[in-house]
């Protein structure tokens, strides 16, 4: 459609594509390894699995969701805000329940 | 494995209950078809509605769904009722346990997922687009397909009556109970592909009218000069974004467990079914609010044009839909507050969830402050909203009251419950969508609905509800359970006889609803709504014909003010006449949808009854009908000038007249 204005930020190009596609790849394989050897014992093992999922996630935004944080992309800030506050809420107390629930059950 | 699966002459059905009700529907449904056969208009059916992506005719074909799922869910209601009130004393009544499970629980799912859902997202394609003054959604093929993914999964509901079972697990399909080990049968398999499937639809909506509303607001709409119907679908949809997927998580992770013996929900093995139960009300509360956001929005157009007065604190209104949203994420435990989490736990949603109160208190006195001094006209979407102020405070009272974990211990899984549920579901949404269904239908179809009959089902309806569900608030404090089968406990008898008397009434009701419609199609010619603005309405939708012109606008009107159409009549600057227009791009009309629609039903079919070799094919059939679609040529065409001004001048010179 002719009225369709792009967005200024960019839709990517193949570089930052294979870029963003390599890092995912290293990010997965990291954990992956870590569970399967089992060379490291349990905490450091899950906090492995949380920081690399974390920097997963920021590696999408930028590289396969073109996340920007700029004044033109003030819609994405307030979406990702947002997403954020609702994968705080509904992660963040779904652990609290379970945990919770789990102490009564004695687990 | 054989050819279809484990489809076989034992999924036809022996209940006589359920021979009879597909026999009527079979005769129904080639009446209707000799119909449309007859009269030549399979063509017309085809090119003009069912590929249509027009979203004012989604919209109607969405609120067709919701009625002809609404007379499926009200079926079962009424054999409920009738059942509970046969077998008392004992006694086994008419249904026995296999099919009555399976119809509460069809119930459920039906009037949430297949009713008010279709309902409400009908309601928001039909006004949204016309209230911000825009030509058609962000993607209007995506806004079709949706529409054809909803009826997919509805389709899966009703051919499992016909073939096979439904699940017998209640709405909320909670394991263990709903897992392979307990529910053998396809039952719940088919729960989840209509709900896969009609979700998925659902996301898409969501996500193709925030786009909508971001983007494509006429010239000088602000976001806090949204009509507040509009701001309300906002928030809805921001809720379906949000909710959606973690339904589709749950799900997926039930049907890992049944299809490849994973082990999230099971009772050995490490699962943990409290975890479904945690995310399917994580998902389940949103839901709640996506029903009930539209149906406020719509109650603040109703009080507002009825009162002929600009809505009070419409920035408290936006602010308050904003924050019920944000609250809606964090109350759900209270759904499961006996699941036995900690003391801690409970005190924190529970009190959120008295939290939530604040907000839509906050509505409700912006209502009440907005009919103050007003000059109310007593018609039927008026009706609607005031008997919701009254119905829907007594059910959000009763919520409040369930939010005290204490109280939730006695009363959970009792009647008391489904009455608050009910009095806040049918009180707040339904209530809700039959304002906004009798406001916009003149809007939609170009003639009036009767006022006579509308009347009717308006008192039938509230009788009928006080009826059947203020009984069901007593038979749960006398310790009545939901979805018992038969009942042994004289006192109970006279309050289930009353519940099942007002389950008639609501009938009349319905019936009254249908004959509203009979008789407004009969006397269509002398109805007809000329000017397109029938109750001196304040936003842009009320600027156009009914119906509206195909483009809706012929020029992006300019707004200046919240009543944009009501700024423009004061200011003389509406129903202005152009001497030049410009080409206007439209969409066109395409069979993806259908097409991709049909597909999907194949999928979730084959993958209910394990037939794998059309899981496949119909599985590479969606992709290669998606890809097909995103290469297709002639998607558009423009609208020119000279025919542009033909229908403008036309509906020009309709207003003139009156």
């Amino acid at each position: 459609m002719s009225q369709h204005d792009h967005d200024s930020h960019a839709h990517g190009t193949v570089g930052s594509y294979v870029v963003g596609f390599i890092l995912s790849v290293i990010l997965t394989v990291i954990p992956f390894w870590a569970v399967m050897t089992g060379s490291f014992d349990r905490a450091t093992t899950v906090a492995i699995l949380v920081v690399t999922a974390i920097v997963q996630i920021v590696v999408h935004l930028k590289y396969f969701l073109h996340l920007n944080f700029s004044k033109e992309g003030k819609l994405d800030t307030f979406s990702f805000l947002f997403t954020a506050l609702v994968i705080v809420m509904v992660v963040g107390l779904s652990i609290w329940i379970i945990y919770a629930s789990n102490a009564m059950m004695m687990y | 494995m054989s050819f279809l699966g484990k489809l076989s002459w034992d999924a036809l059905p022996y209940d006589p209950i359920v021979i009879g009700t597909l026999t009527v529907v079979a005769i129904g449904g080639a009446f209707l078809f000799a119909l449309i056969t007859k009269m030549k208009k399979w063509g017309w059916l085809w090119r003009e509605w069912l590929t249509s992506v027009d979203h004012k005719r989604l919209g109607i074909m969405y609120i067709i769904l919701a009625f002809v799922m609404l007379i499926r869910g009200f079926a079962d209601a009424i054999m409920m009722r009738t059942q509970l009130a046969l077998a008392t004393n004992g006694s086994e009544g008419y249904l026995p346990p296999d099919h009555y499970d399976q119809i509460f629980t069809a119930h459920g799912v039906i009037m949430i997922i297949f009713v008010a859902m279709p309902f409400m997202t009908g309601l928001m394609n039909l006004i949204v687009p016309l209230q911000i003054g825009a030509r058609d959604v962000a993607f209007p093929f995506l806004n079709n397909l949706s529409f054809w993914l909803a009826v997919s999964g509805a389709l899966l509901v009703n051919i499992s009556l016909g073939l096979g079972e439904f699940a017998k697990t209640g709405w909320v399909a909670y394991p263990p109970l709903s897992g392979l080990e307990f529910s053998p049968g396809v039952g719940v398999d088919y729960y989840i592909w209509a709900l896969q499937i009609s979700g998925l639809g659902t996301t898409l909506t969501g996500v193709n009218f925030l786009v909508t509303v971001l983007k494509m607001r006429t010239p000088g709409m602000k976001l806090m000069q949204m009509p507040i119907f509009t701001w309300t679908c906002t928030w809805a949809n921001v809720l379906i974004v949000a909710s959606f997927p973690i339904l589709t998580a749950a799900l997926a992770m039930l049907t890992l467990d049944r299809y490849l013996d994973f082990h999230f929900f099971t009772n050995d093995a490490g699962g943990n079914a409290m975890m479904y139960i945690n995310l399917f009300w994580a998902w389940g509360h949103p839901e709640v609010y996506i029903l009930v956001l539209p149906a406020f929005g719509i109650f603040s157009e109703v009080v507002s044009t009825f009162t002929g007065k600009r809505l009070f604190g419409y920035k408290s209104m936006v602010y308050a839909s904003g924050a019920i949203s944000i609250l809606g994420f964090i109350v759900w435990l209270h759904h499961f507050f006996t699941m036995g989490s900690s003391a801690s736990v409970n005190a924190f949603f529970g009190i959120m969830t008295m939290i939530i109160a604040i907000p839509t208190g906050v509505k409700l006195f912006n209502w009440l402050f907005t009919m103050y001094k007003g000059r109310i006209r007593m018609e039927v979407p008026m009706l609607w909203t005031i008997g919701f102020i009254i119905i829907f405070s007594i059910g959000g009272m009763t919520g409040v009251l369930l939010a005290v974990p204490g109280a939730d211990y006695v009363l959970h899984n009792s009647l008391f419950l489904i009455a608050h549920f009910h009095n806040t579901i049918i009180g707040g949404a339904v209530f809700g969508y039959f304002a906004g269904f009798t406001f916009w239908f003149s809007k939609a179809m170009g003639f009036h609905l009767d006022p006579k009959w509308g009347r009717v089902s308006f008192w039938c309806w509230t009788i009928g509800f006080l009826m059947a569900f203020m009984p069901l608030y007593v038979l749960g404090f006398l310790g009545m359970t939901r979805r018992l089968n038969h009942t042994d406990n004289p006192d109970w008898n006279i309050w289930l006889y009353i519940a099942a008397a007002g389950a008639f009434v609501i009938a009349i009701g319905i019936a009254a609803q249908f004959i509203q419609l009979f008789v407004a199609f009969r006397d269509r010619n002398k109805n007809k709504d000329t000017t397109g603005d029938p109750w001196n309405g304040h936003t842009l939708e009320w600027s156009l014909a009914s119906p509206p012109q195909f483009y809706n606008f012929a020029k992006l009107p300019h707004v200046e003010d919240i009543d944009a159409f009501t700024d423009m009549k004061e200011k003389g600057t509406a129903y202005q006449r152009h001497a030049k227009y410009e080409p206007i791009h439209m969409p066109s009309n395409t069979n993806a949808g259908p097409i991709m629609g049909a597909l999907a039903t194949a999928f979730g079919f084959a993958f209910v009854w394990h037939i794998w070799w059309l899981v496949a094919a119909s599985f590479v059939g969606l992709i290669v009908a998606f890809i097909a679609r995103s290469y297709a040529s002639g998607k558009d065409y423009y609208v020119q000038p000279d025919e542009v001004a033909r229908i403008e001048n036309e509906h020009l010179d309709n207003v003139a007249k009156g």
